[in-house]
């Protein structure tokens, strides 16, 4: 593709809202964890797992909004690997934490 | 057995992400983007596994402990698997995009509907013979 300017089928803008419902549902996951972890009152491990769990939630949003800002050109750049995992870190994050507060 | 070698393989891509680019040709960037957005489809599909270990956790109170805290751990597991193998393959797609191969082939997605049939018939089981609560 050697055109300038906006591709016909939007593909970086798709690709924006998919990050952007992608941190949608991380922000519901991580609100469901400090619910959970401030269910059984505040606690010293409470307040851990919902530092933690912020940090996570943080980590995909930070991700998520320098990906958002480098979609911005015509022709971005593919993802970078270290995001990508990056992201499915936050993500197995959460998922540990909650199994941790399980018991 | 190949399928752990292919697992070694990845892992090592993760942890080395230059050596990505310096295979092949850098493909059009729109199958890029589309791998991107099926990786972040594949992130949420693991997100709402996630939430879903936590909502039978905090919405099913009357549930006895045992079966909560396995569909939890069962969905919650499922979430991180999930999300691991959105990584995985992702750069494999990457890599084959650049090599100019064929897309790799995956049972994940039969594996991981199976797993949801699976929840979805015991959570069934367990409303008709009555085991909440106990």
């Amino acid at each position: 593709m050697t055109a300038v300017g906006r591709d016909p089928g939007l593909q970086p803008e798709r690709t924006r809202l998919a990050w952007r419902r992608t941190t949608l549902s991380c922000t519901v996951v991580a609100l469901l964890a400090g619910r959970q972890a401030l269910d059984s009152g505040v606690s010293g491990a409470g307040v851990i797992a919902v530092a933690l769990s912020l940090l996570a939630w943080l980590g995909f949003l930070g991700v998520a909004h320098r990906r958002v800002t480098g979609l911005g050109t015509a022709e971005p750049v593919p993802l970078s690997p270290r995001r990508a995992l990056t992201a499915a870190a936050c993500t197995v994050a959460l998922a540990v934490f909650a199994a941790a507060t399980l018991f | 057995m190949s399928r752990g070698g292919d697992f070694a393989r990845g892992v090592r891509l993760w942890l080395a992400p230059q050596r990505i680019r310096a295979e092949g040709d850098t493909p059009d960037y729109r199958f890029s983007l589309a791998n991107e957005r099926t990786f972040l489809a594949w992130i949420r599909t693991a997100l709402a596994l996630i939430g879903g270990g936590f909502a039978v956790d905090q919405f099913l109170p009357g549930l006895a402990w045992g079966i909560r805290s396995g569909l939890a751990l069962a969905l919650l597991a499922a979430g991180v698997l999930c999300a691991l193998r959105a990584v995985n393959h992702w750069v494999r797609c990457e890599r084959a995009m650049r090599r100019g191969e064929d897309l790799p082939v995956s049972r994940f997605p039969a594996l991981l509907s199976l797993a949801v049939a699976v929840v979805a018939v015991a959570m069934v089981v367990v409303v008709l013979f009555g085991w909440e609560g106990r």
